[in-house]
């Protein structure tokens, strides 16, 4: 893994990070480059409120705070932003709102590396809408000066980089396990699977993948 | 939030009868629906803080639940409602849960705006 001066990860949701990016969060963090994660809501439009019920469309929001800082605590990490939007909403908000988040994150943080998703391949339009707004910030720094962005793309194929998180799987899993309103449920029928050495799940959870974004004049 | 309990949910729908109240209503499949399911039409709609005034509300059907709200110059409902709770700022949350136990409606009263 390429060591980094610092990390800036930006995702909608809390629980955005677990499954794609938790192990390479760790690994930066082990080798002690410095790593930033803005979450930009709360996740407050889960339809997870568990099984039977341990939370209302009302209570969601602070459950999941308390998930996505216990899932920042077993990755690790002690730059957690929560940015204070709307679950839903991001695709309506005004033009320029989300790329001027962006940029000042960028103007702070003066990220080597910027990790969200893959604009347009992502699935959930706030996904979409939080890569659009990476996108646009990104294209406007000279190329000389800008970050590396590695995006999550669900739907493309072939990655240009996979990563080995092994050696960090046990904090992954406790950051999966820390969602407990939206994973509880499949939780530990899936490190069942794991630790029984299911194939699948062993290589999606031991790797992650990431496209390197090319801007227009790269 | 537990079960509905038809008698006790009239009462609690008869309390803010008349009175100027927030409404948040919502229905989901969920953002993933026709990721998962090519086939699938995905349609929902959410509205949060309207501001209403009905002058009688009533729940019925057999489980899931019907709940109707007539105001002065038309209507609100919601189908699929299954569970319900009045919570600590009283606040009345009704919610229909599908099998795997995931919000698919809500339809939620409330004496104050609701956190935006």
């Amino acid at each position: 893994m390429k060591e980094e001066r610092q990390v800036l990860v930006i995702f909608p949701h809390p629980d955005d990070e677990a499954f794609g990016v938790s192990g390479t969060m760790a690994a930066h963090i082990a080798n002690g480059t410095p790593v930033t994660y803005a979450c930009l809501t709360l996740g407050e439009m889960a339809r997870n409120v568990g099984n039977p019920p341990i939370a209302t469309r009302e209570s969601l929001p602070d459950i999941r705070k308390k998930e996505l800082q216990e899932a920042a605590d077993a990755i690790g990490l002690n730059d957690l932003r929560m940015m204070g939007f709307r679950d839903k909403t991001l695709e309506f908000l005004a033009p320029g709102v989300l790329k001027s988040v962006v940029e000042d994150l960028i103007e702070e943080l003066n990220p080597s590396l910027v990790i969200s998703f893959y604009p347009g391949y992502s699935v959930h339009p706030d996904h979409d809408a939080t890569g659009e707004a990476v996108t646009e910030a990104l294209a406007d720094i000279p190329k000389e000066k800008r970050p590396t962005f590695y995006a999550l793309g669900i739907t493309l194929e072939n990655p240009d980089i996979v990563y080995s998180v092994k050696e960090f799987t046990e904090q992954k899993l406790d950051a999966l396990r820390a969602h407990y309103s939206q994973f509880g449920a499949n939780n530990p029928e899936r490190e069942e699977k794991y630790r029984s050495g299911d194939r699948d799940l062993v290589e999606r959870l031991e790797n992650e993948r990431f496209f390197h974004f090319k801007f227009a004049d790269d | 939030m537990e079960p509905i309990t038809v008698t006790r949910v009239q009462e609690l729908i008869d309390t803010f009868a008349q009175k100027d109240i927030y409404l948040h209503l919502e229905t989901t499949n969920g953002a993933y629906a026709s990721h998962f399911d090519q086939s699938f039409f995905s349609a929902s709609a959410y509205i949060r803080n309207a501001h209403i005034n009905y002058k009688q509300g009533k729940i019925t059907g057999p489980g899931p639940y019907r709940v109707g709200l007539e105001l002065e110059i038309g209507w609100v409902y919601g189908e699929g409602l299954t569970h319900f709770e009045l919570n600590e700022d009283g606040e009345l949350i009704l919610a229909g849960l599908n099998q795997d136990g995931k919000i698919a409606v809500a339809l939620e009263l409330s004496n104050q705006p609701f956190r935006k």
